[in-house]
C-alpha cells in the first residue's frame, strides 16, 4: 500500500537552478521532466513506477463508483486557513463525500503562468500532498501546461476524483421528503470572508480563517451510525441559502429554517455587517447540510457535533404548495430566500 | 454581537410594535428616507408588525438609484479609455445606464475595479503612475467626507493621475422637495442615522417647523426602526412636529465637525439631477473651484451627454413614495435583478430589489389571486 518509507516524499530532488516557470516547463522536454522528477513524483508517487506512464491503473473493489471534476481559480492563491492546493483536494473529496462516496484517487492538472515562482509551486504541491494524506486519498496522475505571461493568473488547478460509494441507499435531492430534518454540520461563512479579507486587504481586527477541510469523516460517521441520509450538499459557492434552494427546487419541496439555530462566528458576522453581505450566501469549504428523516435528526446532530461544536438542526422540509421555496423566520414573519442574481457586492454606505 | 443583537431582539421589537399599536388613533403615512432602512424593514418584516393604518413609504435615499443614467453612461465612456483605470463602489457596477453597465464594460475590456473606499482608488493611482485613475464619487453626505479626504490627500501628495466623476447628493433638499410636492402624502419622516452622524440634524429643524412634519433621526436595526416609528407617531398623535434623535448612540446634534469641514473645503453646494425625480436646487455637491483639477470631465475632456431615459420604469414615482414596487406592471416579470429596467431593482438599497428579494412569493400569490 503506502510505500512512503521506500520513497520518502519529504525529500524532493532540487529543481536544478530553476526559480521561475518558463514556457519550456510545459514543453515536454528536459525542463518538464525536471519538474516531474524534482517536484511531482517525490510529492505524489508511492511506488517507484508511479507517474511514469500516461495514466494510472487502480483497483476499485467492485460496487458503484462516484466520479467528479472541478476547477480551482482562487485569488489569492494562499489565504488564511489554506491555499489553492488544499482547496482543490478538499473540494474534490467533498464533492465525492456528498455523493456518499469515499475518494479512491485524484488527478491533478496544473495550468501555470510563465514567470510563476517555483517556490510557490512547491508550496502548493506540498499542500496538495498533505491535504490528500489527511483525506486518505492518493493523487495518481497529473498534467502540467504553461501559458504565456499575462494569459493566466499564476496557477489554475483542474482536479478530478473517483470514489467508492459507501452509502447503502441513494443520496440525492429527489430522496428528500416533507417532514425531513435539515441538519447543518457547523458554522457558516468563514471561507468566503477569509478570501474576501485576504483579496481586498480589509485588515479586520480578528483574522478570519477558511474552514477548508475534508468532509468524508463526518459523512462516514453519519452512515456508520445508521443515519438514513436522504441528501447531502456542501455549501460552497452561494453558501447555505443557494444550496438549500437548489435542493428544494430539484426535490420539489419547500423548507422552513430557524435562523437562530444557524451559527455564524463573531468575526464573520462583523465582517458581513460592515460590508452589507448576507452570511447565508457566503461560501464555505468545510461545511455541509444533511437532510435526514426527523427520527434520525437528533442522532445526526450528535454525530456531527463530534466534528464541530456548531452542528445543529436548522429546519425542516415541507410539502411544496405550488412553487418550491425556502423561507426563514424573522422578527416580523417569514422571509423568503432567493437565488442571488450575481455575486454579492459590498454596499456603499 | 454588541450593538447588533440587542437591536434585533424579537421580544424588544414586539414590545415596541405593541407600544405603537397602543398610541395610534388615526392612519399615518411615514417615509423612511434611506434605502438601507428600507431593506432592513422588508428583510425583517417590520412593516408587517405595524397596526393597520400605519403605512410606510420608501424614500429616495438610495445613492445608486438616484444617480442619473447619463452619469453611468459617462462613467462607461471614461472607463472604456485605454489610459484609464476606473474605480467604483461595488454596488454601482451592475446599474444599467442607457447602454449597459460598468460590469458589461469590464467584460468588454475596460479596466474597472471595485474599491471599498476612495482611498483605495488613490492607492491604485500611486501604483500606476502611467495610468489615469478615475473614482466614481457617488452617495449622500455619508460618502462625501471620504471623497473629500481622498482629494485632500491627493493634493498633499501632488498626485496628478487621479480624478473624480462626482455625483454626490444631499438629503435635506430632497425631503423639502417631497414635502412641497402637491401630491405629498407623507406625515412624518425617519431620517437616516448615518447621514446625521456626519451632518448632525440642525439643518432638519427648520424643515420640520416649516412643513409641520416630525423628523426622527433613526438607526438601521429592527428595534431602531420600531423605536423611530414610535417616536414619530407619538409626535403626530400629540400634534408636535420636531426633530428627535432615536440614534443617539451615534448621532450628535452638531454631527462630525471634522467630516463637515472636509466637505466644505472640497465641495460647493449646487443644483443636482436625481434619477427619476429631476433637478433639485442645492441638492448636490460639486468640486469647489480650487479643486476643479480633480474633475474627471475637465481632465479628460468628456461631457455628460444628457439622454431621455425613462421607458416603462416607474422608479421616479417609487423614489418619491408615490407608488410601491408591486404597483409596477413590469415588477418581477420584465424587470428583475437579472434584467433590471431601473436602478431601484439593481441596488442592494433599492426598494424594488428589497421587494423582489424578500417578498416575491407574496407578489406571486397576489398575481395568482388577481388572475383567478
Amino acid at each position: 500500500m503506502n510505500d512512503g518509507s521506500m520513497f520518502p516524499p519529504q525529500c524532493p530532488v532540487p529543481l536544478d537552478t530553476d526559480d521561475t516557470i518558463e514556457l519550456a516547463h510545459g514543453g515536454g522536454g528536459m525542463k518538464t521532466r525536471r519538474l516531474i522528477e524534482g517536484l511531482f513524483r517525490p510529492a505524489f508517487a508511492h511506488a517507484p513506477d508511479d507517474f511514469t506512464h500516461d495514466g494510472a491503473v487502480f483497483e476499485a473493489g467492485g460496487g458503484p463508483l462516484a466520479f467528479t471534476t472541478d476547477s480551482y481559480v482562487v485569488r489569492p492563491l494562499f489565504f488564511p486557513g489554506g491555499d489553492i492546493g488544499t482547496l482543490a483536494v478538499n473540494g474534490t473529496v467533498n464533492d465525492l463525500a456528498m455523493c456518499g462516496a469515499e475518494a479512491l484517487c485524484l488527478s491533478v492538472g496544473l495550468v501555470l503562468e510563465e514567470g510563476f515562482a517555483v517556490g510557490q509551486l512547491r508550496r502548493v504541491v506540498d499542500s496538495l500532498r498533505q491535504a490528500a494524506d489527511a483525506a486518505g486519498v492518493r493523487v495518481v496522475t497529473g498534467d502540467t501546461k504553461v501559458v504565456e505571461r499575462g494569459k493566466g493568473d499564476g496557477l489554475y488547478i483542474a482536479m478530478a476524483g473517483v470514489g467508492r460509494v459507501i452509502a447503502s441507499s441513494r443520496i440525492a435531492p429527489q430522496q428528500v421528503r416533507p417532514g425531513d430534518a435539515i441538519v447543518l454540520s457547523g458554522d457558516i461563512g468563514r471561507h468566503g470572508m477569509a478570501i474576501m479579507a485576504a483579496r481586498e486587504g480589509l485588515g479586520f481586527e480578528t483574522a478570519i480563517e477558511s474552514d477548508c477541510a475534508p468532509l468524508i469523516d463526518p459523512v462516514r460517521a453519519l452512515l456508520a451510525e445508521g443515519v438514513e441520509v436522504h441528501c447531502l450538499r456542501d455549501l460552497t459557492r452561494g453558501g447555505l441559502a443557494t444550496a438549500l434552494i437548489e435542493i428544494a427546487e430539484a426535490g420539489q419541496v419547500s423548507m422552513s429554517l430557524d435562523q437562530g439555530a444557524i451559527h455564524v462566528i463573531e468575526p464573520v458576522r462583523g465582517a458581513c455587517e460592515i460590508l452589507g453581505l448576507d452570511p447565508f450566501y457566503v461560501a464555505n469549504e468545510g461545511c455541509f447540510v444533511a437532510i435526514v428523516p426527523q427520527r434520525d435528526a437528533a442522532r445526526a446532530v450528535a454525530v456531527l457535533c463530534r466534528f464541530s461544536g456548531h452542528a445543529a438542526l436548522i429546519g425542516r422540509v415541507e410539502a411544496a404548495e405550488g412553487a418550491a421555496i425556502v423561507q426563514m423566520d424573522t422578527i416580523g414573519g417569514m422571509r423568503m430566500l432567493d437565488m442571488l442574481s450575481g455575486e454579492q457586492l459590498p454596499r456603499i454606505c | 454581537m454588541k450593538y447588533v443583537d440587542e437591536f434585533r431582539d424579537a421580544g424588544a421589537a414586539r414590545r415596541h410594535a405593541d407600544a405603537i399599536a397602543r398610541i395610534v388613533t388615526r392612519p399615518w403615512t411615514i417615509m423612511e428616507i434611506c434605502g438601507g432602512q428600507t431593506h432592513s424593514i422588508i428583510r425583517h418584516g417590520i412593516d408587517r408588525m405595524l397596526p393597520e393604518g400605519v403605512t410606510l413609504l420608501h424614500g429616495p435615499g438610495c445613492p445608486v438609484c438616484v444617480t442619473p443614467a447619463d452619469i453611468i453612461d459617462t462613467a462607461i465612456r471614461i472607463a472604456s479609455r485605454p489610459d484609464v483605470i476606473f474605480c467604483s463602489f461595488g454596488d454601482m457596477l451592475r446599474v444599467p445606464g442607457e447602454d449597459g453597465s460598468l460590469l458589461t464594460a469590464k467584460a468588454h475590456g475596460a479596466d474597472v475595479r471595485m474599491v471599498y473606499s476612495p482611498l483605495d482608488a488613490l492607492a491604485i493611482a500611486r501604483r500606476h503612475p502611467d495610468r489615469h485613475v478615475v473614482f466614481l464619487a457617488i452617495g449622500f453626505e455619508t460618502t462625501a467626507p471620504a471623497t473629500a479626504i481622498a482629494v485632500l490627500q491627493a493634493e498633499r501628495e501632488a498626485l496628478d493621475n487621479f480624478s473624480l466623476l462626482v455625483s454626490h447628493v444631499r438629503v435635506p433638499p430632497a425631503i423639502e422637495a417631497l414635502l412641497a410636492a402637491p401630491d405629498n402624502s407623507v406625515h412624518g419622516f425617519l431620517a437616516a442615522g448615518h447621514v446625521c452622524a456626519v451632518m448632525g440634524y440642525r439643518e432638519y429643524e427648520p424643515i420640520a417647523r416649516r412643513y409641520r412634519t416630525p423628523i426622527v433621526v433613526t438607526g438601521f436595526e429592527p428595534v431602531d426602526l420600531l423605536q423611530g416609528l414610535y417616536l414619530c407617531i407619538r409626535q403626530l398623535e400629540q400634534g408636535r412636529a420636531e426633530v428627535e434623535n432615536q440614534y443617539c448612540r451615534s448621532v450628535r446634534r452638531e454631527g462630525s465637525l471634522a467630516a463637515q469641514a472636509a466637505i466644505e473645503r472640497v465641495f460647493v453646494v449646487q443644483p443636482q439631477r436625481w434619477r427619476g425625480i429631476g433637478t433639485l436646487d442645492a441638492s448636490g455637491l460639486g468640486l469647489a473651484p480650487a479643486y476643479a483639477r480633480y474633475d474627471a470631465l475637465g481632465r479628460l475632456g468628456v461631457e455628460v451627454a444628457s439622454n431621455g431615459g425613462g421607458g416603462e420604469c416607474i422608479s421616479g414615482e417609487i423614489l418619491r413614495g408615490v407608488r410601491k414596487p408591486f404597483d409596477c406592471p413590469a415588477f418581477g416579470t420584465r424587470c428583475t435583478p437579472e434584467h433590471p429596467l431601473g436602478a431601484t431593482m439593481v441596488s442592494s438599497e433599492g426598494a424594488c430589489s428589497a421587494y423582489y428579494q424578500y417578498r416575491r412569493a407574496q407578489a406571486r400569490i397576489r398575481t395568482e389571486e388577481s388572475a383567478s
